[in-house]
């Protein structure tokens, strides 16, 4: 990780920046969410940072705290060979209002890793081509890694869906409709 | 006897031009692992693709928040399975970062070559049974066979084929056995005659050349975009490999090199990996001249490791030590800590934020193939469903490791 990235931070965003620090030779910059694609962006296409990859995304759930969740992103530069940990956050304590900027059009590998964390912590991702549940199914109440959900809790069994989505067979316009017609035609016997 | 289709009207018989909706799995015979690939066609061809996983998801993140940092041990086992060892290391290295602890030279060595041998064993099924969907079942029998003694070197050190738990927190759970290094030294030559032997099958094979070549092509900036690490994005010509780039436990002493492609197609992910298994090869053989032959295997932290056994039973100091460390957990201080090795299929991260309790505030793991896995839809739209197959396979989706 690097030092020299987070000075860059703080010299180009000024007051944004909210914090830093050095642990275990990890850099962590926590700034505005407000701020989080801008400065995501800058990371990625300045020549000093030139951070091309989205290495991690997640959420981290501080129920205590005001705002509660902090969204951890890591960043790698292969050719620089520095890594930078950026946060933010969001939301109050209630959980509502935990929303921040997509940075799917920065690195589109951000995609999934985005949908996990909505899923899981049920933090939104404003501008997300593709925001639904990934890791588990639609019907499913609450987000299981924040810290107010219990970890023993049951979930109701799912009723059949009534508008799911197009599984065979298909409706009569639909496929290889031809083989079917002939069948339900009674001409096949 | 007439033919069947002579009553048929003519208009009947038009083939149907809308786009036909198909399901690929989640239980599907060519594919290893729980997925579901919704795939639009138009008529063999894919138009679009949905990749849905979550299939095998079991809130591994959730059950890491009730225990200690070594209950966490087994679930990391069952992440990606093919693979377990370097996971274990993977984890212990995260938390002794946090610790800012480093484990002694023996048991440096003694990761390498037990994470190498499963990086061995993962390329191996990877490889093989992406032979055998396609068709070629005796390279897969071949692979098997070499991985089946490298689980029996497993099973000879910790007791298990599949699930270790043999990590711990400084440390491994128990040193090396005593005929470890004559073991491992007289598997890998009969794993190297192996690959030659399955290479001489496959190499040359005009079916088993068309179907990958030129199939499920990447870019290198998409790949990196994409967030991809590990064998795929070094299919790319990108030569990262943690192990080079960011050294972690002795791999800085070895000689070794770091296979690349040059299309990112299946092909070459298949030729990085089979390359790959020579140079882990190669590594373990250079580990075992180095790794001493005595000497502590744990750090020496009562707060941290258990003490032995005849210890616990018979002084008041070792049965407490036991005591505070099952029933507390390792206290760790409070701090976050991103730790990463490479793993199987890349870049294995874990990050554990700490409270300074015993049970981990919050463990997330970076599992390579989520990454890889979101690039699938993309790969295989433009292309047959016949190259699912193959593709899907190329990527070497863990089910444990890619829904957590």
């Amino acid at each position: 990780m690097s030092q020299k990235v987070v000075d860059i931070l703080k010299e180009k965003f000024g007051s944004v920046v909210l914090e830093t620090k050095s642990e275990h030779k990890d850099e962590t910059v926590v700034v505005e969410a407000s701020a989080w694609f801008e400065v995501a962006q800058f990371l990625r296409d300045d020549p000093r940072c030139d951070m091309q990859q989205m290495v991690d995304l997640c959420g981290v759930d501080f129920p205590d705290r005001e705002p509660r969740f902090e969204v951890v992103m890591h960043l790698h530069s292969f050719r620089l060979k520095h890594r930078l940990r950026l946060k933010a956050r969001v939301g109050d304590r209630d959980g509502e209002e935990a929303t921040i900027k997509s940075v799917v059009p920065i690195w589109s590998g951000a995609n999934w890793f985005e949908r996990e964390t909505y899923d899981l912590m049920g933090i939104e991702f404003d501008g997300h081509p593709d925001l639904r549940r990934i890791l588990l199914y639609p019907e499913f109440e609450g987000h299981p890694l924040r810290k107010d959900y219990p970890a023993n809790k049951i979930q109701p069994l799912v009723p059949f869906r009534e508008g799911y989505e197009k599984l065979p067979p298909f409706d009569e316009f639909e496929g290889m409709s031809f083989g079917r017609q002939v069948f339900r035609s009674g001409k096949f016997d | 006897m007439e033919p069947i289709d002579q009553e048929l009207e003519e208009g009947e018989l038009e083939l149907p031009s809308q786009p036909m909706t198909l399901n690929l799995g989640p239980s599907h015979p060519a594919m290893h692992g729980t997925i579901r690939i919704v795939v639009e066609l138009s008529g063999e061809n894919i138009m679009n693709a949905d990749v849905q996983i979550g299939y095998l998801h079991r809130g591994f993140e959730k059950m890491c928040e009730r225990g200690s940092y070594s209950q966490v041990f087994p679930y990391v086992d069952r992440c990606n399975y093919a693979s377990p060892m370097l996971n274990n290391v993977g984890f212990a290295l995260a938390v002794e970062k946090l610790l800012d602890i480093t484990v002694p030279d023996r048991c440096q060595y003694y990761r390498v070559i037990l994470g190498e041998l499963a990086r061995i064993a993962d390329h191996l099924t990877c490889n093989g049974a992406m032979a055998m969907e396609l068709g070629a079942f005796t390279p897969l029998l071949w692979f098997m066979k070499g991985r089946e003694m490298i689980y029996d070197i497993m099973e000879e050190e910790t007791g298990a084929r599949l699930t270790h738990s043999f990590g711990r927190v400084g440390g491994m759970a128990q040193p090396p056995s005593a005929n470890f290094k004559a073991m491992v030294s007289a598997v890998i030559p009969r794993i190297r005659s192996i690959l030659g032997e399955a290479e001489a099958l496959l190499l040359q094979n005009r079916i088993f050349m068309d179907r990958l070549q030129g199939v499920g092509k990447i870019s290198q900036a998409d790949a990196i975009a994409l967030g991809w690490t590990g064998p795929c994005l070094r299919s790319t010509g990108v030569a990262y490999d943690v192990r080079k780039a960011h050294p972690y436990l002795c791999y800085d002493r070895f000689d070794f090199d770091v296979p690349v492609g040059q299309e990112g197609d299946n092909w070459d992910r298949f030729m990085v990996r089979l390359e790959e298994l020579r140079q882990s090869a190669r590594i373990i053989e250079q580990a075992l001249e180095q790794m001493p032959d005595s000497g502590p295997i744990n750090v020496d932290d009562p707060r941290i490791v258990l003490p032995p056994k005849n210890e616990v039973y018979t002084t008041i100091e070792g049965t407490i030590q036991h005591f505070k460390i099952v029933m507390e957990g390792i206290k760790v201080p409070a701090g976050e800590a991103y730790g990463y090795t490479e793993g199987g299929n890349g870049e294995l991260g874990f990050y554990i934020v700490s409270d300074g309790s015993g049970t981990p505030y919050r463990v997330r793991i970076r599992p390579p193939c989520f990454a890889i896995t979101q690039a699938l839809g993309g790969l295989i739209t433009g292309l047959m469903i016949p190259d699912v197959v193959p593709t899907f396979g190329s990527l070497n989706m863990i089910g444990g490791e890619c829904d957590h």
